[in-house]
């Protein structure tokens, strides 16, 4: 297991920069640049300002200055949000983004699972219509609509909480984002949990440990969950990628300060470190919950650890 | 020993016998379907005395596996049992919830047919074992583990204290039978159900855990119930015999008797099937063929090798799949590869049809050297090499129709037929392998292993190829459906003057339809011989363990050959034993034995790779 880790942990790395090499050169071969939306520039001026930020030099020469930066930590300023560096403007908006996104997932795993279990335990016509309906419904439905809907009944109607903005330090005002972005996922989770359950449950393994005499609930909790566990654990990674464009359109509604208004806005304007800083600060996230994903798969299943 | 019971009358009710462990009295169950309800069993009435082994035979839907899930509540959702099971004083039809798992595991014992999926895989055996021990028998994490241990040993697990460690994965096919049956005899049951314990394993494993069985049968006064499609499986076993058909019981007694002096003509068709057949009529079985022309296929010394990735850091292994092979085939005979899993068959039958790429050595096919073909020239060459495989359903596309996987290969060969001239072509081919007309547009799922097989020969047989390399073609189906198989390739053989490379570790089926054998172990060949004369005259020591291990459906002759039986198995390929690779299990292995691999000897058509087999001769 420990081995697993490692091999894992050492594979980051190059990963990441991969994903540097990549989005630095599609960001660069993308039409447009940083001060082309600045009016009446003149040429010379425009020149300084490229001058200035390193972007009239070779484009492998902007890479590896950018990847010097980068080793010490230092993502560049911003072309765009002036006297704020990318990493201040990370350090700002992170918080809130992780703290969302990964109450979201928690929120989700939490939910979802124990909910698909229950699914496929108590099975009855009226239970497996109601499974297919709320998850046609959980998935149908995007986050822009469920939102504003949460915001509706609990914001308005209930005034329980508010129903958009953000106070620092204050759990309020993340319930329904959170919510919001969690509810789908529980779906897809819950859905997920079932049919694996189900489809274990019919297993030669299982059957065979009721002959020995093993009471059903040993035998769910202890020869059938982890199996069943197993498609969960690898729907992780890509979860983590929809929770992740998901927070974007999240934090929109909800008029939360976190990170995701940055990536968009940055990507509008050309504003290169900002680009670079987010999809660095997001390939991160994402490698570290895929590498969360697999040491979970090799928990599950002996046969992937000695793998 | 149970059968020893003459005093009560043929007519006495069984469940009045005082001495039986289980009592099945007019036992009947039946599933409700769509179609309306299906009557698996009907009206059985059975008794196994402590002590006694009671085999039950009777070839797959006879409904024997569906009789003894009833009474352990194992029945699929939609069945439903009546009549009565007794255990001692326990009435087991009828039994729920917490009573019932104070029966199963702890005065019933059951093994599954398949080791692989029948162990949880993601528990240690020795989890598996120490739960039966502490939920049963109430003991402690240290008592159980000691228990456990002890248990292993019972059934001849090698390295115990390590085994219990291990995850199934980890294990070999018979090892994990053993510890399947440690723990279906850890809470010390009266009554061992072992339903088809040795179908997915390997002729010598086979009769390592029939010998086992037979061992463990009357310790503590164990009652045995061994189910099984082969009469012969059980003849060194069972003291008595129920033969089982359509879920009625249609004739039982003691051993000896149902096997020599059988009433029912089911029951003798059944003893037929499992005797060893006669040998089908041969074409050219003087080598005609070999007089006009030498070989069309030959193979020197071909070696397929493999480097396994290991742990984190760790260099990669070396695996020999296949090390020095050579044969050759005439035009029209029919060899037979055989040798347990892991021997390289398999591994030799797709390096022949250049599937995976050989590490050394030459294949040539008809004067052309497949290695150094052109992909369009190999293409082309295709047509004349063709193989069926052992998953009849798992080789077919379960999107496509039975005619358009037929057809396929015509798209790629044929190109100047149309559609309604391939149309012809598939009608005859479903024809000329037995499969009705309107089967043509059903898709794999809606076959029987047996139909999805002929589709697989009528795929293969389509391009009227010259070769055709059948790979364990009838392992994954029941034994009247193997039987039919057999007979269809002989007769398709003979029509065709095909060439065939088949490839089996079912002993009696290569004797059927092969004029020579070649028998491999780990990858190497040890021997090579006419197939009458290797049955008869074994030269090889593996090759007499092999035949020694194929079980006789007499049950005064197979007590004893499983009571020599020889343990072992085969050694990892990934740490090979240094000269002769078989000398590990060998019981005439000498010093010269571990220096080298003995040279490969050949004369008057048979082959051999033993340094002492002169002398044991």
């Amino acid at each position: 297991m420990l081995k697993l880790a490692l091999r894992r942990i050492a594979a980051l790395l190059p990963t990441l920069l991969v994903i540097v090499t990549l989005s630095f050169a599609i960001i660069r071969l993308a039409p447009g640049g940083p001060f082309d939306a600045e009016q009446g520039v003149s040429p010379a001026v425009r020149a300084n300002l490229e001058r200035l930020y390193g972007l009239s030099k070779p484009l492998h020469v902007q890479y590896l200055r950018y990847l010097r930066a980068l080793a010490h930590g230092d993502f560049g300023p911003s072309l765009r949000q002036r006297d704020f560096t990318v990493r201040e403007l990370i350090a700002q908006g992170l918080p809130i983004s992780a703290t969302l996104g990964l109450c979201a997932i928690a929120l989700a795993l939490l939910g979802g699972i124990p909910a698909g279990i229950a699914a496929a335990l108590w099975r009855s016509p009226a239970a497996d219509f109601s499974v297919a309906a709320i998850a046609a419904l959980g998935m149908a439905l995007p986050s822009f609509v469920i939102g504003p809907l949460l915001a509706l009944v609990f914001g308005i109607y209930l005034r329980w909480l508010p129903v958009a903005g953000w106070q620092p330090g204050t759990a309020r005002y993340l319930l329904l984002p959170v919510l919001t972005l969690a509810l789908p996922l529980a779906v897809a989770l819950a859905r997920l949990t079932r049919a694996s359950l189900l489809e274990v449950l019919r297993a030669p393994y299982v059957r065979s440990a009721r002959a020995r005499g093993i009471g059903e609930a040993r035998l769910v909790w202890r020869h059938a969950l982890r199996p069943a566990l197993l498609p969960v654990a690898s729907y992780l990674g890509p979860a983590t990628a929809f929770v992740i464009t998901g927070s974007l359109v999240v934090e929109a509604v909800f008029g939360l300060p976190g990170t995701g208004r940055y990536l968009v806005q940055g990507a509008i304007d050309r504003d290169y470190p900002l680009v670079m800083g987010m999809v660095i600060v997001y390939g991160i996230l994402t490698l570290l919950l895929n590498l969360l994903a697999d040491l979970a798969c090799g928990w599950l299943d002996p046969a992937i650890r000695h793998g | 020993m149970g059968c020893a019971m003459p005093s009560i009358p043929a007519s006495a009710d069984h469940s009045q016998d005082a001495a039986a462990v289980l009592s099945v009295r007019r036992l009947s169950v039946a599933f409700d379907t769509p179609n309306g309800a299906v009557q698996a069993v009907r009206d059985v009435t059975l008794s196994v005395a402590a002590g006694e082994c009671l085999g039950v035979v009777g070839e797959s839907g006879s409904g024997k596996s569906q009789l003894f899930l009833a009474m352990l509540g194992l029945l699929a959702a939609n069945g439903r049992a009546t009549g009565s099971a007794r255990l001692g004083q326990t009435e087991l039809i009828g039994l729920r919830g917490p009573a019932l798992d104070r029966v199963r595991g702890v005065q019933i014992g059951m093994v599954f047919q398949d080791p692989m999926t029948s162990l949880t895989p993601h528990l240690t055996i020795g989890a598996q074992l120490a739960e039966v021990l502490r939920r049963h028998r109430g003991l402690e994490r240290a008592a159980a583990r000691a228990r456990a241990e002890g248990l292993l040993e019972r059934v001849h697990v090698s390295d115990p204290a390590r085994r219990l460690e291990q995850y199934p994965h980890e294990l070999s096919g018979g090892m994990r039978q053993r510890a399947m049956i440690a723990i279906a005899l850890a809470a010390e049951p009266r009554l061992l159900i072992a339903d088809e314990p040795t179908t997915s394993l390997d002729v010598t494993i086979q009769a390592q855990i029939l010998a086992l069985l037979a061992e463990l049968k009357g310790t503590h006064g164990l009652a045995l119930v061994l189910i099984t499609h082969d009469v012969a499986a059980l003849a060194g076993v069972a003291d008595r015999v129920a033969v089982m058909r359509h879920g009625t019981l249609i004739e039982t007694g003691p051993v000896r008797e149902v096997l020599r002096t059988p009433r029912d003509p089911y029951t003798r068709e059944l003893l037929q099937e499992s005797s060893a057949p006669p040998p089908v009529q041969v074409a050219a079985r003087t080598p005609s063929a070999a007089a006009a022309g030498g070989a069309a296929l030959s193979v020197r010394d071909l070696g397929v090798r493999y480097r396994v990735r290991g742990r984190w850091l760790e260099p990669a292994t070396p695996l020999a799949a296949l090390t020095g092979v050579s044969l050759e085939l005439r035009a029209g005979e029919s060899l037979g590869i055989v040798g347990e899993s892991g021997s390289g068959k398999s591994t030799l039958a797709r390096a022949v049809l250049r599937l995976l790429d050989a590490s050394s050595g030459r294949v040539v096919w008809m004067g052309r050297e497949l290695a150094t073909l052109r992909s369009p020239e190999l293409r082309a060459l295709r047509r004349d090499l063709q193989i069926i495989f052992q998953e009849p359903l798992g080789s077919l596309d379960p999107r496509m129709t039975v005619a358009e996987i037929i057809e396929e290969p015509l798209l790629v060969h044929e190109r100047s037929l149309d559609a309604a001239a391939r149309r012809a072509v598939v009608a005859t081919a479903l024809a000329r392998v037995g499969l009705a007309a309107a089967l043509a547009g059903r898709y794999p799922h809606e076959l029987s292993g047996g139909q999805g097989q002929r589709v697989g020969i009528a795929r293969a047989m389509v391009l009227a190829p010259r070769l055709l390399v059948c790979d364990e073609p009838v392992s994954a189906l029941d034994a009247p459906t193997q039987r039919q198989i057999v007979s269809l390739l002989g007769e398709l053989r003979r029509a065709q003057g095909l060439t065939l490379l088949f490839i089996s570790h079912n002993l009696a089926v290569v004797r059927e339809l092969c004029e020579r054998v070649l028998v491999l172990y780990l990858g190497r060949r040890v021997e090579l011989a006419p197939a009458a004369e290797l049955f008869a005259a074994p030269r090889h020591p593996y090759s007499r363990e092999l035949l020694a291990a194929i079980p006789v459906a007499d049950a005064d002759v197979q007590p004893a050959r499983l009571a020599a039986v020889r343990a072992g198995e085969p050694p990892s390929p990934l740490d090979p034993p240094s000269g002769c690779v078989y000398r590990t299990r060998c019981a005439q292995a000498a010093a010269q034995c571990a220096v080298r691999f003995p040279e490969w000897e050949e004369e008057g058509g048979r082959g051999i790779a033993c340094y002492r087999w002169r002398e044991l001769a």
